[in-house]
């Protein structure tokens, strides 16, 4: 892999874009949106995380081998959280 | 120098490069799956005790929080351009870059310190002393189940810091002994997946934690 350089202008856009979205997600936890609330803020916080990865972590200038790695990964998460909760959600008690 | 030298089982610097990369990144893969234990473990109880949930999580300082994220993003900001510096063989401005993070770093456990010191007093933390104001007797097991998940979590994620302040101090020293340049930085790039890694769960702990119920009625 031949190194890419980012320029300070992309990473400051991305740190600004980050702290628009803390503000965003703090701001609109106030507002009732019902079961929604949860569902506003994991996104938010799953775009930020897009932005950490793939800016300040140069995911998107790594390798496939990483790439595929970092998915994995994710994948493997939902899998443990998804299958636990579809039993706990479904459970007579 | 010795940490300039290609390891024999790669063919170019680049290979050793990428693999360091994956070996970190197969590192942070086990840390996802280690926090998402306990992120399945909050998921679970919240959806037992939804109520207590919802009222042991407003009474967490949400302003605090929210600081706390703001200087966790600027020292991601500051890492990202140590990073940058060692990529172009800036070597004061690495040192400079990384004091920076380092100094953000130990804002952000300061105001940790502040936000559990405020739980001691208010007899939130797990223990005999606790109680939960407002609630029944036989809700206080689940509010403790709250803050005892709050203290796990923050904890955890505490300890990442300091590890990570520790792996800071190192690079610094370091740097200012001109170990890094723009051949070799692989440990200031690691290190840097390392801290935004932490940034990461931050930014999953800080709404989880203290927004998700803040619009219910008290």
């Amino acid at each position: 892999m031949s190194e890419h350089i980012d320029s300070i202008k992309t990473y400051a856009a991305v740190w600004i874009a980050l702290l628009v979205l803390t503000g965003v997600t703090t701001a609109v936890a106030y507002v009732d949106l019902g079961s929604f609330s949860v569902v506003v803020a994991l996104v938010i916080a799953f775009c930020k995380t897009m932005l950490v990865a793939l800016f300040f972590m140069h995911v998107r200038h790594s390798t496939r081998l990483t790439k595929l790695v970092v998915v994995g990964g994710l994948l493997w998460l939902a899998i443990l959280l998804t299958f636990t909760m579809a039993d706990i959600v479904t459970r007579g008690w | 120098m010795e940490t300039l030298a290609l390891r024999e089982q790669f063919d170019t610097a680049d290979q050793q490069k990428d693999a360091s990369t994956l070996g970190m990144w197969i590192f942070l893969l086990t840390e996802i799956m280690f926090f998402g234990g306990m992120f399945l473990l909050y998921t679970v109880y919240r959806h037992l005790y939804p109520t207590v949930f919802a009222v042991a999580s407003s009474s967490l300082n949400a302003v605090l929080g929210a600081a706390n994220t703001a200087v966790l993003l600027c020292s991601s900001f500051t890492m990202v351009l140590a990073v940058r510096a060692a990529q172009l063989g800036q070597r004061r401005a690495i040192i400079i870059f990384l004091i920076l993070t380092l100094i953000l770093g130990f804002a952000f456990l300061g105001v940790k310190a502040v936000e559990w010191n405020e739980k001691f007093v208010e007899h939130h933390v797990p223990g005999f002393t606790f109680h939960f104001e407002g609630l029944p007797a036989d809700l206080q097991g689940p509010a403790q189940l709250f803050f005892s998940l709050y203290f796990a979590m923050t904890g955890l994620h505490a300890l990442h810091m300091v590890i990570g302040v520790g792996l800071l101090t190192f690079l610094i020293l370091q740097a200012r002994k001109g170990k890094y340049s723009a051949e070799y930085m692989t440990p200031v790039d690691i290190a840097g997946l390392y801290w935004h890694f932490v940034d990461i769960i931050w930014i999953f702990l800080f709404p989880l934690l203290y927004l998700i119920d803040r619009h219910l009625p008290k």
